[in-house]
């Protein structure tokens, strides 16, 4: 397992690699046939911040799925509700006439979350309802009270957030950058903000692998550490460098930053994290060792609601109004993010930076596509595919891997070879999707700018 | 000589890294029962796969010569047209399927289109006869026993009009009684004409069926002994599996000192947890002393597992009664979680199905039970943790090439020791092991018992649920007979024999009950 040679080191690795390669054809198309620069500030900041909700999602979802592969389908419509709520009580409408403060509206929202949340995990974790069919009840009836919300409030079943909600206080924790400078000008706290995180990531790296050496275990190699905190550093700085010049660093990128920083740490350092990994990995094995599964079950649930209201919080502020679409198919971004990277789709195994992998190449996909002009049904497909290439090639390089290391394998290089066909089938994928599309859309040109 | 039906000439077989088959030779005769012996991960099971075409041909070297024809399979279906039948381990048979309709399973009665149902059942009833079940082949698979299921497995052989039908480990999930009843139905095929190659572990019952007893080591065909004319005892057989003659297969505990009394229970009754009319504990009283190991014997079903499950913290049962001392003290364990912290410990039975976590790794299982042993009750100390993995790998001298290895890649007796350090390591005053050795192979089960040795030096207590006999007369100080949920007998080791634990069952039971094998399932 500790093994460092450089193949299986890129073999550990091949979803970030083909983040970067995918990243990086896009960002060459894009300049090739629409002469859009994909490395401008504000696309680049585009691509965090459209797709902020996935990684807090993702982050819930993950939790679910370590469980034993189990998904929440009502999260879609959770966020329309929530939604719905927020504008209910902080816009003057046909049924509130006294808009609420800010704080109350924070309160009320995260109450739905935690009673939603406890009502959930009882269900499932107690009255052992299976979780699909739990959310998918979920699905149904908050979108249907979320539309309803929003229809007998306004005619237009759409409540806008005014100013003083959307660009005032609400907005100052969800939406906008802090420290917020022109456009085109380098906004130094920023920058200051990517240096020392930088340095923090260097500095606990570096002292781990010292406490490792001190006590004498084996530690990961020269090279390798080197490698790696410097591409990790490239891309810190990468993201600050361009959002300094796009305002500054968005807020929502610390609510990004603190979700997946909690839950890194609970899902890898922590006893709780392990009994989530045991549950889904053998449940009885989990039971028999003293670990109370339904509690994991009731708080895997249950988090996931309170994620789902920050999401909800995040998509209404930014997209200023409160509509009863919002949120469809949000459920299926999360999941897919945790699909693509790599957890496990029966549960027991996972990662949340897996899953930020998996959600940022959805993401460029995404953005990619739509910037050189590929029609949206198109993404879809490709989108399809990716997600279907990712569990093929998780569960044959699985099935080789368990293969190699029982040492019943047929061909010792099955594995590579199968990572390669992957890797061409997701490029080529890709290209047939270009190639067929790039006339007709030609005209039909979907921007990504919000 | 009698007609050589299957010659396999030095077939070697390479996965990456390692030769899994070197050079081997088998000869079968038409009409006789062989036995392929040998340690796990010997290559028994690859051979058998290679000769099956679950390897096809091709991806091993050698030849394949089957009734006076060289043979390429290419699948599995290739052998079974020559009449090549391969049983697995684990039965592959639907539960809620009929007897009739599992044994035609991909080899349908009545035209392409439609099966033709009577005919099935016919077919079924009349196989089922020849290996000697009264069941109507009408009946669902879960509703029969384990020993049942294995006898369906094998009409369904005989469906396929068989030939050379080869039974690996056919006896690991069966108690003595049905047991007995397999190999005696393998005897009465014989003098029909039948051709089986067995694998199993159980010497005892090779040297009763075989005829002729290959042992394969390290991937090669060591030797054959022909039962007509070589010595083919166990402590035989076993000196050309493992290259060394093994003298004494229980290692002798010296100088423990057993102390007070650490367990007790008393008067332990409990129900079953679908059936809550059926007593699976029935005023069961036990006790166990500081440094002593007492077994508990019992067939399969006769309530010791659910004993030892509803002892520990109510993981299994309904309607428990009765009381539970520890230390002196009468406690109440309502979880796990309190069993754990009371000091229990139960290393189950069942490794792969509730033990272990097979697709995490030594390391995460190791700590599992006691993850307050490595963390602050909220962070894990990684450093500790791997620590604490890799001293137990040391000390249990699992073999892995790390810690970070996933135990479902590692052997059985690999397996075996990862569970027990799991529980060592969660420091209990009492372990239950339950069929602590159970398919592991000789020198797996014989460290094993050294561990089980230390754990009684270092003044635990053990309590050795086993229904291997010898297993129980040679390491227990103490042994508990339990049949139909009750305890039957107690007796020092030292006064037991084979004759005298059977009397205590049979006694009871009044008759050879072949019923057992219906609560098995329980």
């Amino acid at each position: 397992m500790n093994d460092f040679s450089v193949k299986s080191v890129l073999k550990k690795n091949v979803m970030t690699i083909a983040l970067f390669g995918i990243y990086v054809l896009f960002v060459v198309l894009a300049l090739v046939f629409k002469s859009t620069n994909m490395l401008e500030p504000s696309i680049v900041s585009s691509l965090i911040e459209q797709n902020a909700y996935v990684f807090v999602l993702g982050a819930g979802m993950l939790m679910c799925m370590l469980t034993g592969g189990n998904i929440d389908l009502s999260v879609g419509s959770v966020v329309c509700f929530v939604g719905a709520i927020v504008g209910l009580f902080s816009v003057e409408n046909r049924i509130i006439q006294m808009p609420l403060s800010v704080p109350v509206v924070l309160l009320i929202a995260l109450g739905v979350g935690v009673a939603y949340g406890a009502l959930l995990g009882f269900l499932i974790a107690y009255v052992r309802i299976p979780p699909w069919i739990a959310t998918l009840a979920g699905y149904l009836a908050f979108r249907g009270l979320g539309t309803q919300i929003l229809t007998k409030a306004s005619e237009t079943n759409a409540l806008s957030l005014p100013n003083t909600v959307a660009s005032g206080e609400l907005s100052d924790i969800f939406s906008g950058r802090l420290f917020e400078t022109d456009w085109g000008v380098m906004n130094i706290p920023c920058v200051i903000m990517g240096v020392v995180g930088v340095m923090v990531f260097v500095f606990i790296t570096l002292s781990a692998r010292n406490k490792k050496i001190r006590k004498g275990y084996q530690a990961d190699p020269v090279w390798y550490v080197a490698v790696k905190l410097s591409l990790i550093s490239a891309v810190i700085m990468f993201f600050t460098i361009e959002f300094s010049f796009d305002g500054g660093m968005p807020t929502v990128v610390l609510w990004i930053l603190g979700v997946l920083l909690l839950y890194g740490i609970v899902t890898e350092k922590t006893t709780i994290g392990r009994h989530f990994m045991t549950v889904g990995g053998n449940a009885e094995a989990a039971r028999l060792s003293g670990i109370n599964n339904k509690r994991v079950m009731f708080f895997a649930y249950f988090n996931m609601a309170i994620l789902t209201v920050i999401a909800a919080l995040i998509v209404t502020v930014r997209t200023g109004a409160a509509n009863s679409f919002a949120g469809q198919e949000y459920e299926l971004d999360a999941i897919a993010a945790c699909i693509v990277g790599g957890v496990s789709a029966y549960g027991g195994a996972g990662t949340v930076i897996g899953m930020v992998v998996g959600a940022t190449l959805i993401g460029v996909i995404n953005q990619g596509m739509s910037l050189v002009g590929v029609d949206q049904n198109w993404i879809k497909i490709v989108k399809g595919l990716v997600l279907l290439a990712a569990v093929v090639f998780e569960i044959v390089s699985k099935k080789s891997k368990e293969k190699s290391s029982k040492i019943q394998t047929k061909k010792s290089s099955s594995a590579e070879d199968e990572i390669a066909k992957a890797q061409a089938e997701i490029e080529k994928a890709i290209k047939d999707a270009l190639d067929e599309t790039a006339e007709p859309s030609a005209e039909s040109v979907v921007t990504t700018e919000s | 000589m009698a007609k050589v039906l299957l010659e396999m000439n030095s077939i070697t077989k390479t996965f990456p890294g390692v030769k899994a088959l070197d050079n081997v030779n088998l000869k079968v005769e038409e009409g006789e029962i062989h036995a392929l012996v040998g340690e796990n991960g010997a290559g028994k099971s690859t051979l058998m796969n290679v000769l099956s075409g679950i390897y096809p041909y091709g991806s091993y070297t050698g030849d394949i010569i089957y009734d006076g024809e060289v043979c390429n399979f290419h699948n599995i279906k290739d052998s079974e047209k020559k009449g090549i039948v391969i049983i697995h381990q684990e039965l592959a048979l639907i539960p809620y399927m009929t007897i009739g309709e599992n044994m035609f399973l991909g080899n349908e009665q009545g035209s392409k289109w439609c099966i033709d149902w009577n005919k099935t059942y016919a077919e079924a009833d009349k196989y089922l006869e020849m290996v000697g079940l009264t069941d109507s082949s009408k009946t669902l698979i879960k509703d029969i026993g384990t020993g049942k299921q294995q006898l369906v497995e094998i009409a369904k052989a005989l469906a396929k009009h068989a030939k050379l039908l080869i039974l690996d480990e056919p006896t690991s999930s069966l108690n003595e009684t049905d047991s007995r009843a397999l190999l005696d139905l393998m005897k009465k095929l014989k003098g029909e004409g039948m051709t089986m190659i067995i694998i199993s572990h159980k010497l005892n019952e090779v040297s009763y069926v075989a005829d002729k007893i290959t042992v394969v080591r390290d991937g090669s065909t060591i030797e054959t002994l022909d039962a007509a004319i070589d010595d083919i005892s166990e402590t035989r057989i076993i000196k050309g599996m493992v290259g060394r003659e093994i003298t004494d297969r229980f290692p002798k505990r010296h100088g423990v000192e057993i102390g007070d009394v650490m367990m007790e229970v008393k008067d332990w009754t409990v129900y079953h947890p679908e059936f809550s009319e059926r007593k699976v504990c029935d005023g069961v009283s036990i006790d166990v002393r500081a440094g002593e190991v007492v077994g508990i014997y019992g067939l399969m079903g006769a309530g010791r597992t659910e004993l030892a499950m509803s002892i520990f913290g109510r993981s299994y049962g309904i309607g428990i009664s009765g009381e539970l001392w520890l230390r002196g003290n009468p406690v109440t364990l309502k979880s796990p979680k309190q069993a754990i912290e009371a000091g229990l410990a139960y290393v189950t039975e069942d490794r792969k199905g509730n033990g272990l976590v097979l697709s995490n790794s030594i390391l995460r299982n190791t700590t599992l039970a006691n993850l307050k042993g490595v963390s602050n009750g909220t962070f894990i100390d990684k450093d500790k943790e791997y620590e604490v993995a890799q001293e137990y790998v040391e000390k249990l001298r699992t073999k892995t090439p790390s810690v970070d290895q996933l135990v479902g890649n590692l052997s059985g007796g690999n397996q075996q020791k990862v569970l027990l350090a799991k529980w060592m390591f969660a420091n209990p005053d009492v372990l239950i092991l339950d069929e602590p050795t159970r398919g592991i192979d000789v020198g797996a089960k014989y460290e094993i018992y050294c561990i089980i040795n230390d754990l009684a030096k270092a003044g635990k207590s053990v309590v050795m649920i086993s229904s291997e006999l010898p297993e129980v007369i040679g390491m227990s100080d103490r042994i508990y007979i339990m049949n139909q949920a009750k305890i039957v007998g107690e007796m020092k080791a030292s006064e037991a024999t084979q004759e005298n634990i059977m009397a205590c069952i049979v006694g009871v039971s009044g008759e050879k009950n072949y019923a057992d094998g219906e609560g098995s399932e329980a």
